[in-house]
């Protein structure tokens, strides 16, 4: 297999990065690669938590250069670093400020600078090398790893930047509100940028405010890859948004007003994305234009045995898909929504079981479900409902339980506390009987408050 | 010594306690919310989805942008008390 280069500019001068309105060149990035690599520990497995998005790309180049797998755990709580420890002892954090609340050795992002070369000598690394590994929380408990190897990653965001128009425009600038540490920011802002010679700004604006601040300062036509949430946040907070050339949007389906606003609004087409954590980037489609997907180049969504499957391309093994597709004429799909049991909220993904078994698991807990209610039609996020008997413990100490188990986006609003649930003779807990108890509980939440 | 915004920003405690309840959907009333609760973590538990709700809610209804870069942002979402003496010092100053 002929090895794939880590990034594909050209030139030592070539921008490859931008923080704070001046540009980062891609002979300075290699030196800094260089520079990390020698000072990694022999250790296989890095924790990546660098909140600036140049510092992580810098900590991915050298872990690929040391041969050391990138961790990319859904969330970073106590409890999954833990078990994040299960499946690799060795691994280590490499941060970039201060992250005493993981527990595992630390590796300090070095201070100070390093030169780049004259001439741009760009590593090259066996596709067949793991890169990464994603895990998605199991429907049984335990986190489920995904490999991601590197040449299929290449392959993948290849083929996703020719969609964003990135190897005819490399002047483009990507400015996420994501981080890279999530599979979406991860491809759809750092490697796309890597792979097609593009650049990416290192910060992860927050405020809509900061958004508008970050797109200001860089001298270069601007690409926004953002979700729905943060875009409807910055568009009604906002009065001018700076122009663009591309917005981005993935993580969930975006509203067809949403879009068209935006649109309007930034003067530039938006793309949506589809994919997972298991696959990466499956898909694309212009929201005002069409309602069918576009899928990758050779990328296939077939349906077989009542599953959708998605295989070719870079997807290394099919893979059955978590909602429910119709395909259409020439590949293209249709969604129809999330499969039951499956809960997507900001760009994370679990199950309504594995939010009961974490539930369930906790001491003084005698039974308890989670209950996802009809999602708002806003682009604002869904909460979850939780019912729960417990007679002996209070609010404030099952919700810290809960709290080190499962990412906040999935912490219950309401926590409803309950004498019984409406269990059926046999056990199970029909769904119409839970949407009544929903009913009754919920009913004082409902309206638009928004 | 007596802060000089310390009155208007108490003012401003009920109209964010019922903003914040309102724009959250939160499961309680705003009089429940207590001046000093930590609105982080292990007090009201909101996190950073509920954060930027809070901030587009404060800026339609006192016309105060929150951005990252303000001294320290942690600080100002401490608690309600904290979150009303930031509106209170910067709005239409």
């Amino acid at each position: 297999m002929v090895p794939l280069p880590l990034i594909a500019h050209r030139s030592p001068e070539s921008v490859f990065a931008w923080r704070d309105g001046a540009p980062i060149a891609a002979a300075h990035y290699l030196a800094e690669v260089q520079r990390l690599a020698a000072a990694m520990p022999e250790r296989g497995h890095v924790l990546n938590v660098c909140s600036d998005r140049y510092r992580f790309a810098v900590g991915l180049g050298a872990a690929l250069l040391r041969r050391q797998v990138t961790l990319m755990p859904p969330n970073h709580t106590a409890g999954t670093v833990t078990e994040l420890l299960g499946f690799a002892p060795d691994a280590y954090c490499l941060t970039d400020h201060p992250a005493d609340d993981i527990d595992l050795p630390q590796l300090a992002f070095p201070p100070g600078e390093a030169i780049g070369a004259d001439v741009l000598a760009v590593p090259r690394i066996d596709p067949q090398q793991v890169c990464a590994i994603v895990f998605t929380s199991g429907s049984t408990g335990r986190p489920e790893p995904h490999l991601k190897r590197w040449g299929p990653l290449v392959r993948n965001v290849v083929g996703e930047a020719a969609r964003l128009g990135l190897q005819a425009h490399p002047e483009r600038v990507l400015v996420a509100t994501v981080p890279p540490q999530h599979m979406y920011g991860f491809e759809s802002s750092l490697l796309v940028a890597m792979q097609s010679g593009a650049s990416f700004d290192a910060g992860r604006p927050f405020y809509p405010a900061d958004i508008c601040t970050t797109l200001a300062r860089i001298d270069a036509p601007r690409v926004l890859v953002t979700t729905p949430f943060h875009l409807r946040t910055l568009l009604g907070d906002v009065e001018a948004l700076p122009t663009l050339d591309l917005i981005v949007c993935a993580t969930a389906p975006l509203s067809p007003q949403l879009a068209r606003e935006a649109e309007q609004r930034s003067g530039a087409p938006l793309l949506e994305i589809y994919g997972c954590t298991e696959t990466g980037q499956l898909a694309t489609r212009r929201a005002t234009q069409t309602g069918e997907w576009e899928p990758l180049p050779e990328v296939r969504i077939d349906t077989r045995d009542g599953r959708t499957w998605a295989s070719g391309g870079h997807v290394e093994q099919a893979m059955p898909l978590a909602d429910i597709i119709e395909t259409v004429a020439d590949g293209r799909f249709v969604l129809h929504g999330r499969s039951a049991d499956v809960v997507n909220l900001a760009g994370k993904r679990t199950s309504l079981a594995y939010l009961g078994h974490q539930l369930n698991s906790i001491e003084g807990v005698e039974d308890g479900v989670f209950y996802l209610p009809a999602e708002t039609a806003d682009d604002g996020v869904t909460r979850l409902a939780a019912f729960v008997v417990a007679p002996n413990l209070n609010r404030g100490a099952l919700l810290a339980q809960l709290r080190r188990r499962v990412d906040s986006v999935f912490l219950p609003r309401p926590l409803v506390f309950v004498d019984a649930l409406p269990r059926s003779s046999t056990g199970k807990l029909p769904h119409a009987a839970l949407a009544a108890l929903a009913a009754t509980h919920l009913a004082k939440h409902a309206g638009p408050q928004r | 010594m007596p802060d000089p915004n310390e009155s208007a920003s108490d003012a401003l405690l009920p109209e964010l306690a019922r903003l914040i309840v309102s724009a959250l959907n939160l499961d309680l009333k705003p009089e429940e919310i207590g001046p000093d609760d930590a609105l982080y973590g292990e007090g009201l538990g909101l996190d950073s989805i509920d954060i930027l709700e809070v901030a587009l809610a404060v800026s339609k209804h006192f016309g105060v942008q929150l951005r990252a870069d303000n001294e320290n942002n942690v600080a100002i979402f401490r608690s309600l008390r904290s979150l009303a003496e930031f509106v209170s010092a910067n709005r239409s100053a």
